[in-house]
């Protein structure tokens, strides 16, 4: 249980997966102008994450070890990751209108963040049980989650702030999450 | 100069459309592996051959890619490259297998080369396409070395190993994580300005109109609520 939380917190917060890992860049900047789409990316990220570890992970240890091909995780990762947006877009729109409405736009931007994938390979690299798996995915995307918001937060306070012509939009934009990596340097003193 | 020559593509990729200072591509890797020029260079090269290789053998298949699955066939296409590439690495260059480590096999999902392959190489004669894959690779290349370049530089007082600036002078977050973001935004700023005074456009959010995964986008927005992706 404790190794259980620790992986959790290190995830989570020490090792961000956008601030420290670089991982998932693109929605981090480009879905983060305000709080609400930012909060659906979010959630969105932390279904398709802790699945996916799920699934790869039973992949990696049923067929890929037992055949010995694991020199095809990267192919046979991207495409499970794939099919697998694919089909919650489609049983979320059968069975939960509700949730596709909220969700359904994001899905398909997120076979394309690398974060996933990133996952998926990680949890292979450091040899994670199932259970391990599932939560080091969960976690993660709970960091992407905390940390694309409060980048949301921030830049809805400062859109109509006077800054330098040069720096608006991209340029600030990173100056920001660069701030932020350095505050979230302040949890690695947690482990 | 006369469009999709090979001179012309070449230009096109390092100054007129650079991935990384113009188009604000595949930042992940740009972010993540520049500590070091030495790694800079390592990862545009990896990159480049994958970029050429996929360019290469996509615009050969265009005409037997079906519309519709062209996305899912790309990605095996470049997966496969990327894991060749991957192997290759580890077997005569374990060491820069080791610093690049994860992001290796991330280059499947770095978006230049997905983006390259539906704008570029789907639409275009071969001789064409692979040098549009060089050039674009020869672009990122030059950029995150200059980011690598500056990072070491100040961060570390080396460049490539040798040491420019004594240790006590160094500013060590710039080599840390919040370095990078620092770093680009300061030479994003700078690219801006020098448009500015030409009178073109600034560099904005709107990275993903390149991206070439945008019909994804406009889908989604389609669909109703908010755009994801701003364009």
């Amino acid at each position: 249980m404790q190794s259980l939380i620790l992986i959790a917190i290190g995830s989570a917060f020490v090792n961000n997966v956008v601030l420290s890992q670089f991982l998932g860049l693109c929605p981090f900047l480009g879905v983060s102008k305000k709080i609400n789409t930012a909060a659906g990316m979010g959630v969105a990220v932390i279904f398709v994450i802790t699945l996916s570890s799920m699934v790869t992970w039973v992949i990696n240890r049923f067929v890929l070890i037992s055949l010995g091909l694991t020199y095809l995780q990267t192919i046979v990762f991207i495409l499970v990751i794939a099919c697998l947006v694919q089909i919650v877009e489609t049983v979320l729109k059968k069975f939960s209108p509700a949730l596709y409405k909220a969700l359904g736009v994001y899905l398909p931007l997120i076979t394309t963040n690398c974060a996933v994938l990133g996952v998926a390979l990680t949890n292979v690299q450091s040899d994670y049980n199932f259970i391990t798996s599932t939560v080091n995915g969960f976690s993660i995307a709970v960091g992407f989650t905390v940390a694309i918001i409060i980048l949301a937060g921030i830049r809805e306070k400062t859109e109509k702030n006077d800054i330098p012509k040069p720096f608006r939009g991209m340029p600030i934009t990173l100056t920001t999450a660069g701030l932020m990596a350095i505050a979230f340097f302040g949890f690695s003193g947690l482990i | 100069m006369k469009p999709n020559t090979p001179l012309e593509r070449i230009y096109n990729g390092i100054i007129k459309e650079n991935p990384t200072f113009v188009l604000l591509l595949g930042m992940c890797p740009t972010l993540a592996i520049t500590t070091s020029a030495s790694n800079g260079i390592g990862m545009g090269l990896t990159t480049t051959v994958v970029l050429i290789f996929s360019n290469l053998f996509i615009s050969l298949l265009r005409k037997i890619i079906p519309d519709k699955v062209r996305i899912p066939a790309f990605i095996v296409i470049v997966a496969s490259f990327v894991t060749i590439v991957q192997l290759l690495l580890e077997a005569y260059i374990p060491s820069l297998n080791e610093s690049l480590g994860i992001y290796i096999p991330l280059i499947v999902v770095n978006c230049i080369i997905l983006g390259r392959a539906e704008a570029y190489a789907y639409k275009n004669t071969v001789i064409a396409s692979v040098f549009d894959g060089f050039g674009m690779g020869i672009g990122f290349t030059i950029a995150i070395t200059i980011l690598g370049a500056i990072r070491e530089l100040l961060g570390a007082g080396c460049i490539f190993g040798y040491r420019l600036i004594p240790e006590d002078y160094n500013i060590t977050i710039l080599v840390l994580a919040p370095g990078a973001f620092f770093v680009l935004a300061c030479l994003v700023a700078i690219m801006n300005k020098v448009k500015m005074k030409k009178g073109k456009p600034t560099i904005d959010t709107d990275a993903c109109k390149s991206c070439g995964l945008c019909d994804h986008c406009l889908v989604a927005s389609e669909k109703g609520g908010d755009r994801p992706c701003s364009r």
